[in-house]
């Protein structure tokens, strides 16, 4: 076992850089103490030259927000790359005919040449969406996601939007999300928050509306989650009108004004159209935790009591009938999972909202942060944690690899661009975005999975091949 | 989703006729699935392979952190590249101070022995002048006043990622191999690999050229950053073309290019400013495409073919022969670079395949000529059409309207392969949904064994998987 987190060991680890870099980055790493209040600064600048994990507005906006929204086509407007490299990434998955009820797993572009950063694109835009609604008649939308040059060279795609939106008569929605606008992916969401609100909420009306509509929000159905999710909501007797975004569809977006409460799982990504709801509609919203018994436990109990006794008598049947279920689950895998210690670094919510399905299989989480939170995020992250919790905010590769090398956890949840770092290191590591391509993680469909999935990390047996017999005399960490 | 090939809508059926085929061929503007990205991204790939180099974006860090997760996905191992993280502000007063305090910040902490500088598309867009920054990035003493480091621009909206590749490897050489010595030469043959995903491959190359007993030098060397042994211990940077080797790189005694289309840039740096020795060989993929790179070093080198890749041979011709029936007559599509192609129609050729749509969304004139000559040589290439610059949305017309038994490409076809309900037999990059198919090589005679055993298997499983009760038996 390693140190505990302390403040020697962060000043060590950041005396490395240079003046300025180390008081920058200082701001960004606390260890939660007795009575302490969230000091930490974050939703800053990354400093140039250290490796961040953090990626870009269009990556916000297309690769989060709009993406996994599945019968609009969303187009990565500007040169090939932004594209193909979100084309598949993140796993929204969809229900529906690819290509004629779901464009999800696609990639479309405008693929900017030269010709288009000299003389414009606004031209070849009209042209590339005129080309696209003819090939997908189905489509119920576009939205023209833009990368860089598209914002640098003084497009208008506001008004090719306008134009368009009358000539193919479906909604096209410019988002500008361009990667060098704000600092992170977190501007991103807000653009396409922002886009949804201008464009699509509101724009039509359903008939049908009834005392137990509710949106989902902020799920975008990461290996099914969204739907373990529903499942869970609709045995209660709510009505999962549509979810944003995940398997989502335009007709959701645009009649979500006349549900009666709005769930929202991913605050940091989708915070911003729930609190416009609620000034505009009068819609209330309650953030939920459905990772882990307790908290699906709690978070039932509290979506409960915002309707009336029936579903609070349905919402008693689900957790009676679940329980039993899930503490066979802990009964099979907390022997082998008491007493591990974690150290997690995501987006969204997963640092904070993931810490009691850990604690539900026994283990602990030492160490725990952000790659694009706000003051909010953190604010909600305190309260979650023990003393003597590392937080880190932003944290730079070099940053990780060292304090997880310090502090030896038994498990690192982490990303793609860190898996290999730490499987290389020898330490367990499950990815926390994409859930190692396994999942879902939601609900009670997803605790066996995650249980099973965190057992499987810390206790595979091909960590102990790492030490050839040869090599006694080194001790592999 | 449902399986395409299993669903009934009119849309669906639509999509799958002649008149559908003839309105996305008349596209002009809209791109749609294609097997092609920008440059940058090969520029990462070519730096990796310098040893102790860190790879440095100028620009969005966004893009870092998608080329990263893009080669780590392939290759299952860390890939580190650091940016200098351009915002708003950069983009008004242009990227100096960030490009100087990233220099300063990545050499404190990563402390490499060198950086290679390329660029994002913002950066081109707003005109930064890479060498005037580095420049002065040394004036300020941000970096060492000799600290090495290349740089190369490569804007994203011109060619693709292997040109970006081609400039970041011309960058190499520009900005840090020593001037040309007269006529000595340090006696090293220096064999490009190209655009190469394949570690297994690079181990090929150089198992072959070592086997001739040819002193050789792999530039760049990328093997280990995409294979590296796990020891317990990390380490940031994998051992690579040593900057020594690198610098000495205009005195070798020749240039061999693995693949023509990735090294354009190179080759004529290369052979015509620097007149070097140089000779460029359709990548090695098959036993001809195999023989001739190994006649091309023999010509270059003088030295003669071992009877262990002699032996190796026989064994790779053994195995076309034992599995030639099931590949025969076979009508196949493929997609991919243009120099994977070209060694891929080859191979087919060999073994009585019938190559038939070949897409190339990177393909320029001289590839299609190429290519069109190759389909030429042989009375099994009459039915190949070469489609340059088209998308996977194009070939998914070209199946469901002129079917084929098998699509050879990489992962981004098993939706159009299951709309068409054939097997893809994955070759190429990215290979982000199978294991370890990045460490069996596809060149050589070793690699024409692999494939041939891929391609033959895939067919037989398929047949077992799908063929009647009466005729599942145990030979095959």
């Amino acid at each position: 076992m390693g140190e505990k987190p302390n403040s020697s060991m962060v000043e060590e680890v950041l005396s490395v850089y240079p003046e300025k870099a180390q008081k920058l980055r200082a701001k960004h790493i606390v260890i939660k103490e007795e009575c302490s209040t969230c000091a930490i600064k974050s939703n800053m600048k990354c400093v140039p030259g250290l490796m961040t994990a953090r990626g870009c507005a269009y990556a916000g906006a297309k690769g989060v927000v709009w993406g996994p929204l599945k019968d609009m086509i969303h187009l990565s407007h500007g040169p090939i790359g932004c594209g193909y490299y979100s084309w598949g990434g993140r796993r929204n998955l969809t229900k529906g005919i690819l290509g004629v009820e779901s464009f999800t797993l696609m990639m479309f572009t405008s693929d900017f040449t030269e010709n288009n950063i000299v003389y414009g694109g606004d031209k070849k835009l009209e042209k590339v969406l005129r080309e696209a609604k003819e090939l997908f008649p189905s489509v119920q939308g576009f939205s023209v996601c833009s990368e860089c040059p598209v914002g640098l060279i003084g497009d208008d795609i506001e008004s090719v939007a306008r134009k368009m939106t009358k000539e193919l008569d479906v909604p096209i929605v410019p988002v500008r999300c361009e990667g060098f606008r704000g600092i992170s992916q977190s501007l991103g969401h807000h653009i396409a928050n922002d886009a949804v609100r201008d464009h699509l909420l509101g724009k039509r009306e359903r008939d049908d509306v009834g005392p137990y509509d509710i949106s989902l929000i902020g799920d975008y159905n990461i290996g099914g989650d969204a739907w373990a999710s529903k499942k869970i909501l609709e045995e209660m007797g709510l009505k999962v009108r549509n979810v944003w975004t995940g398997d989502g569809t335009v007709e959701g977006l645009m009649t979500a004004h006349q549900v009666k409460l709005n769930l929202i799982h991913c605050y940091r990504s989708m915070n911003y159209i729930c609190k416009h709801m609620e000034e505009t509609y009068g819609i209330p919203w309650l953030e939920f935790n459905f990772f882990g018994p307790t908290k699906i436990r709690e978070s039932i109990r509290e979506i409960a009591a915002q309707f009336d006794e029936t579903i609070q008598q349905k919402g008693e049947e689900v957790i009676a009938k679940y329980d039993p279920l899930m503490q066979k689950v802990i009964d099979q895998y907390r022997p082998r999972t008491e007493g591990k210690r974690v150290m997690l670094y995501v987006g969204g919510l997963r640092p904070r909202h993931t810490i009691s399905a850990y604690e539900d299989l026994g283990m602990e989480v030492i160490g725990t942060g952000y790659e694009f939170a706000h003051k909010d995020d953190y604010d909600r992250t305190f309260p979650e944690v023990k003393d003597g919790t590392i937080i880190y905010d932003d944290v730079t590769e070099y940053e990780l690899d060292e304090f997880v090398d310090r502090l030896r956890p038994d498990l690192v949840g982490s990303g793609i661009k860190e898996k290999y770092v730490f499987e290389k290191m020898g330490v367990p590591f499950r990815q926390m975005h994409s859930w190692d391509y396994s999942g879902p993680y939601h609900g009670y469909e997803g605790f066996p999975i995650f249980a099973r999935d965190m057992d499987m990390a810390i206790n595979s047996p091909t960590r102990a091949l790492t030490k050839a017999p040869w090599k006694k005399e080194k001790e592999v960490r | 989703m449902n399986k395409a090939s299993e669903c009934n809508h009119p849309i669906l059926d639509w999509m799958a006729t002649e008149e559908y085929k003839e309105k996305n061929f008349a596209r002009e503007a809209l791109v749609i699935n294609p097997a092609r990205t920008c440059q940058p991204f090969g520029a990462m790939l070519c730096a990796l392979g310098i040893d102790g180099c860190l790879p440095f974006l100028h620009g969005s860090q966004g893009c870092a952190a998608y080329f990263r997760s893009c080669l780590t996905r392939h290759v299952r191992e860390p890939v580190p590249m650091v940016s200098d993280s351009m915002t708003e502000d950069a983009a008004v007063f242009g990227g100096q101070a960030n490009l100087i305090e990233g220099l300063k910040n990545a050499y404190a902490t990563y402390k490499p022995n060198i950086i290679a500088m390329f660029t994002s598309c913002m950066a081109e867009v707003i005109g930064d002048d890479l060498k005037s920054f580095i420049g002065n990035a040394r004036n300020q003493e941000a970096i060492p006043a000799d600290f090495p480091i290349a740089f190369a621009n490569t804007p994203s909206f011109t060619g693709s990622h292997i040109t970006g590749f081609d400039n970041m490897l011309k960058g190499l050489l520009q900005s840090l191999s020593d001037p040309r010595q007269g006529k000595w030469t340090n006696g090293r043959l220096y064999v490009v690999p190209g655009f190469e995903l394949y570690p297994a491959n690079l181990r090929e190359y150089r198992r072959m050229v070592t086997a001739m007993g040819i002193y050789m030098t792999m530039l760049p060397d990328p093997t280990e950053a995409m294979d590296s042994p796990n020891t317990g211990e990390y380490k940031m940077y994998q051992p690579g073309t040593p900057l020594a080797e690198l610098a000495d790189a205009l005195n070798a005694s020749g240039f061999i290019f693995m693949q023509k289309y990735s090294t354009v840039g190179t080759q004529k740096f290369v052979k015509n400013v620097q007149k070097i020795a140089s000779e460029a060989v359709t990548m090695p993929i098959g036993v001809r495409n195999t023989d001739a790179f190994l006649m091309t070093l023999v010509k270059m080198t003088g030295k003669r073919i071992p009877a262990e890749l002699e032996a190796e041979r026989g064994r790779a011709v053994d195995a076309a022969i034992d599995a030639h029936q099931y590949i025969h007559g076979k009508r196949f599509a493929l997609y991919g670079d243009p120099d994977l192609l070209l060694g891929l129609v080859g191979f087919l050729l060999d073994m009585g395949g019938i190559p038939v749509h070949i897409v190339c969304s990177n393909g320029n004139e001289p590839f299609r000529k190429e290519m069109e000559a190759l389909l030429e040589s042989s009375s099994f290439g009459s039915a190949g059409k070469v489609y340059n610059g088209k998308d996977l949305w194009h070939l998914r017309s070209l199946l469901l309207t002129d079917p084929v038994d098998m699509l050879i490409g990489d992962s981004h076809g098993k939706h159009i392969a299951r709309d068409a309900n054939i097997p893809l037999a994955r070759v190429g990059y990215f290979l982000p949904d199978r294991v370890h198919m990045h460490r069996q090589p596809i060149v050589g005679y070793q690699g024409a064994i692999n494939l041939i055993s891929m391609i033959a298997n895939i067919f037989i499983d398929e047949y077992d998987r799908n063929c009647p009760e009466e005729n599942f038996e145990l030979l095959r």
